[in-house]
Parts: structure tokens; sequence; C-alpha cells
């Protein structure tokens, strides 16, 4: 657990990681994603609570260092020294590590060959980002903890890093990383622990997670204004094969489990009652509909 | 910690107004105040004749003094003009002369002594007793030479301070202090790169400056130079120190800015570096010279000007020094790493 002055930023969570496997923390901004995960490398004191991390916890001194060493690390908002280029930056964290790859190496993993000397100011977003997590992959780690490392970049850095991650698990490497994008989840974490208000309010695989909304698909439709969808929820809930509705500001949003008998029995509804449309889409059921099914609240805008 | 003080430097030299404000700036400073200053053998005194009879009289007697040199003027342009200290006097011709001039003007206390000199002996005064001049060239007496010391001192604060300071709190801004912390880095290891860092500007804040001086105006260095290097690395040790305790705690650049002119200034002005303390009400002098700069500037002078051993100066260096140990472990006491 931790407080910050009288707010409580995590309260109680628990979760393990296993070797050789991509963790991801889910959770809109200020669900204490960045405090758990800085707990977890020994940069912030819990007010309360266990950390293991490769069979040890946290120590100052000698045995801190120990497990430093065998950590690799990418804090979010990290700027390096905008005077440095590329394989200086490089040099310099190598030289904290006892065990570490070749300047030469670590540029290879990351791609950033040809910028070797380019000044860190001059690099783009993905390319400075590339260069954090190359920071933080130079110490050869066997973990690496990587906190929102695709926030604001465009996707094809988002891509790019995506493989550096896939490499680095291909060697074996355990993966921790925190995102508020569900697509990045889905794509490459094993399992996932959807957090909220600092708790963890879901944890799974990516499947078995979309798997309990009990239904495959999602539709969305909002009525043109005047209409009125209220006394519509409780026919929905009885319509054959849909599992859940769900009234927004921006409309209704229905669980469908079977969308091809749902949606002709929603249009049918709707035309007998005269209203009509001003939105309709359905679309794969995500980690999005989960934790809107879990806090009533959009992921991204929150 | 040898790449920690390399990317230190390296981030340094690759700032190029860092460069001016460490390197250029004490060099332009010392060349704009020794030009200033520079001693043209003895002074001539601009003196004022008052327009009236008589007035050519009196200007061709003073013009017999090497020192003077006689103007005739109207009495508005006179007073102008000594209130502006373009003259150092003014006088007024008659039955009996008048010199008009400010008395807490050293200048025209001078003037006055020559003019009445001048003039009474040209009434017929007789010396009395028989004098003969003895001159003596004092060495390091002019005030390039008490400068340069100054500079050197103020330059090494200077540096020290926001060289660290900056440094230490941009890297915090910046959060790259919590992303070292996420290493194996030891923390002394961080702390002490800076210092090692500033060693090796130092010597060229030292050459630069020293070779200037020397060049330029012709300041010797009459101690040893082995005491010059001692005596610097061990003030830029200390001041060294001191920036890391003003930028222990600070989170932002304005925050640090408005501390590191807290220490500074009072410093500047205090510690005699463009003009010698002893001018302070005698109750202040143990406190001026309890502050490291005041140390240091003496201990420099007193190496540069005097040729002391450093043996002779076991005070002022125990304060440098003491500054320095004491800011160092209390900046690492409270230093935020995050």
């Amino acid at each position: 657990m931790k407080r910050f002055a009288d707010v409580v930023a995590v309260a109680g969570l628990d979760l393990s990681v296993g070797a050789g496997e991509c963790f991801g923390l889910l959770g809109p901004n200020g669900a204490g994603k960045t405090t758990t995960i800085e707990i977890l490398e020994g940069l912030t004191p819990p007010d309360s609570g266990d950390v293991e991390i490769l069979g040890m916890r946290w120590q100052d001194g000698a045995p801190g260092r120990a497990l430093r060493e065998r950590l690799g690390i990418q804090l979010q908002e990290t700027q390096l020294a905008d005077k440095l280029t590329v394989s200086e930056v490089l040099a310099l964290f190598r030289s904290f590590y006892r065990q570490s790859h070749t300047v030469d190496e670590v540029l290879a993993l990351v791609e950033l060959e040809e910028k070797r000397h380019a000044r860190v100011v001059t690099l783009s977003g993905g390319q400075k980002q590339r260069l954090a997590v190359a920071c933080a992959l130079v110490s050869k780690p066997e973990l690496l903890f990587l906190d929102e490392p695709t926030t604001g970049l465009d996707p094809q850095s988002r891509r790019q890093l995506w493989e550096i991650i896939r490499r680095f698990r291909a060697d074996g490497g355990t993966v921790l990383l925190t995102t508020h994008y569900m697509e990045e989840a889905e794509r490459l974490c094993d399992r996932v622990a959807i957090m909220d208000h600092g708790k963890i309010i879901a944890q799974g695989t990516p499947k078995e997670l979309i798997a309990s909304l009990g239904a495959d698909h999602v539709v969305d439709f909002a009525l043109t204004e005047g209409s009125t969808a209220d006394d519509l929820v409780e026919i929905l809930q009885q319509m054959g094969g849909v599992s859940a509705v769900r009234t927004g500001p921006d409309g209704v949003s229905l669980t469908v489990v079977e969308l091809h008998r749902a949606l002709p029995a929603l249009l049918g509804l709707l035309k007998e009652r005269g209203v009509e449309l001003s939105l309709l889409t359905t679309h794969h059921a995500t980690l999005d509909d989960v934790f809107v099914a879990l806090t009533g609240r959009q992921l991204r805008d929150t | 910690m040898y790449q920690l003080a390399l990317s230190r430097m390296r981030e340094f030299y690759r700032e190029p107004e860092a460069v001016f404000w460490v390197f250029g700036f004490p060099i332009v400073l010392a060349f704009a105040l020794g030009l200033a200053f520079r001693n043209t053998g003895p002074g001539k005194l601009q003196v004022g004749v008052a327009s009236g009879p008589g007035d050519s009289a009196v200007v061709a007697t003073l013009a017999l003094s090497p020192r003077l040199v006689p103007t005739v003027l109207d009495t508005a342009t006179a007073r102008l003009r000594l209130r502006t200290g373009r003259i150092a006097l003014f006088v007024i011709p008659g039955d009996s002369v008048v010199y008009r001039y400010d008395s807490t003007r050293t200048e025209s206390g001078l003037a006055r002594l020559e003019v009445d000199d001048v003039l009474q002996r040209a009434r017929g005064r007789k010396d009395l007793v028989r004098v003969r001049d003895d001159r003596v060239v004092a060495p390091g007496s002019r005030y390039i030479d008490f400068l340069i010391p100054g500079l050197l001192g103020m330059n090494l604060l200077g540096s020290g301070i926001w060289g660290v300071g900056f440094s230490v709190v941009q890297a915090r801004q910046r959060k790259l202090l919590k992303r070292y912390m996420a290493t194996p880095m030891r923390r002394s290891h961080y702390l002490l790169s800076f210092i090692l860092s500033r060693l090796v500007f130092l010597i060229v804040e030292v050459v630069a400056l020293v070779g200037f001086g020397w060049l330029l105006f012709g300041v010797a260095v009459r101690g040893s130079f082995t005491s010059l290097a001692g005596i610097t690395v061990l003030g830029s040790f200390s001041f060294a120190g001191l920036g890391l305790l003003v930028a222990s705690r600070a989170k932002t650049i304005e925050g640090v800015s408005g501390l590191m002119n807290l220490v500074m200034l009072p410093m500047w002005i205090l510690s005699g570096t463009f003009f010698s303390y002893s001018r302070f009400p005698d109750a202040m002098i143990p406190f001026v010279k309890a502050l490291p700069l005041t140390a240091l500037n003496d201990a420099l002078r007193a190496v540069m000007i005097d040729g002391a051993a450093v043996t002779t100066l076991g005070t002022p260096l125990a304060i440098v020094v003491a500054w320095g140990a004491v800011s160092f472990v209390i900046a690492l006491k409270i230093f935020r790493w995050r």
C-alpha cells in the first residue's frame, strides 16, 4: 500500500509475475500503475506490504545494487541529457553495470545504429523512447520494467517498440509493463491486471478477461435527439442473444453473444417503436469493454 | 564514475553560453577593470582656474608643475566639472586665493596640496628643510594585481555553484536522477563525478585567467605554481561541495537560481573580490573572514602577490576546507534523489 499525503495511491494489491512472462498493468491515468511499478522497482518505498523480485527483497547498499544489476528499467517521462549523443548515453549507462551489452549490440537491439552520433535533442519521440528502452536493455536484464513505453507515440514507432519487446521475450526475458492502451496489452501481454483507483479490479489472460464479459460482440447505438431509450433497456435485456445492457451519455451499449440474432431483433424493435438511430457500431469485444463493464467508464478519457 | 564525469564535461562544453560565462566573462571583466584602473604613473590632476584678471599668470605658474593640468574656466562650467569629477580643484585667483573642492575626494586633496605648493613657491616661499625623494615601486601593488586573484576566487565560486547546482537540479527535474537511482550506480560516485569534472575545468579556468593577467597586464605569480594549484583545487572542491548543498533539495531551476544568488551575492560583495574587505566596519570583519570566498581570496593573494608559502596559510585554507567538507556531508544527508 502507498499513501501520498492523504491520497491512497495504491491500496493493497496482490500480483505475481512468472519468469518469462509478459505482464501488463492496465488502467486509466491516475489508477496507480506508476506508483505500483515504482514500488516494484524499489524506487518508492511502500508504506506497507511485501515485494519480492527475482527471489530478493529491496535493501539498501550492496544487496540492492546486486538486484539492480539484473533489472532493466524504463521510467515514464525521463529526459536523457540533450547534449550527449546516443552512443555516449549508452556508454554512460553501460558503465553502471558489471555485465552489459556493448554499445553496438544494444544499438542493434533497438535499431538506432544510424543515430549513433546524433545528439539526444535531435531524436524524434519514438527514437528517444527506443533509446530509453536501450538504456534499460544495456544491462542484459532478466526482468524488464517498462512504464508506459508507447504513450504518445505514433503507430509506427509503437510497433517498433513492440517488436523490441517481443525480441527481448524471445530470448527468455520477463517483462512487466504498464499501459493505458488496451490494444497494446492484448498484443503483448500473456496476462494483464486491470487497475482502477489503486486497486486491481480484474486479472487474467486477455482472452479470459474478454470471455468474462460472457459475449463476443459489442453493439453501440444512439438514438436521434428527442427519442428516449429508458424504457427500452428492460426489453433489450430480455432479447435473445443479449447478455448485458448499459446506458451512458453517448448512447446504449449491448454485449451480445450472437450478433446475427441480436442485431435484426434490435433493429426490428426500434422500427416498431418508430425511433431512429443516429449511430450504430459493432465490434469484437476488447479489454476496453472489460474496463467499461467493470467500472462503467471509458478507459481512454477518464 | 569516469563515464559520469566525462558526460558532465561533454554536457558542459557543448553549452556555449555556459562556457562563456565560466571562462570568457571573468576575462572580459578583468580586461575592463584592468583598463579602467590601470596605473599611468602618478596621475595628472585637472585643475580649473577662474577666468578673470590674472588668470593666465596663475595658469602659467601651475603649468610649471608636471602633475597639474590647468584650464581657464568660467564659474558655471567649473561647478559642473567639479561635480562630475572632471576637475579636481577650482582655483579662484585674487588677493587671497580661493580653492574650491570636495574634501572627500582624495585627488582633490592632492590637487590642493600641489597647487598650494606651486603658488606659494612662486610667491617666494623658501623650503626650510632639504628633502630627497626615494621612490619605491611595491610589487603587486597595482589594482589589477589585487583584482586577478579576486576574480580567480570569484570564478571558482561561480563555476562551482553554477556548474554543480544547475546540472543537479536539471537532472532532478528531468527525472534523470531517478533513472540513475534505478541502476546499480553508487550515489557517492554521482556526487564525486561533479568534483572530478570540476577539477578538469579548474585547470582551464586558472590557466586562462592567470595567463591572461600575465600576458596583458604582467600580473606575475610570485609564489610557487604548486601552491597556487593546491589552493585552487581546495577552493574548487569546497565550492563544488557548496554547490551540491545548494542543489540538494531544490526541485526547479528557478528555485535553485534564487538560492545560488543568496549564497553568492553576499560573498561577491563582502569577500574582497573587487575591493579590500577592510573597508567594512571592524565589527563585521570576523564574519567576513569566516566566509569561504574571503579565505580563498586571502590565500590566493598571499601566494600571487606576496609569494607566501602554503604552510603559512593554515587558517584561511582550513576555513575553505571546512566549508566544503561540511557542505558535502550535509548535502549527502539531505540530498533529494528523485
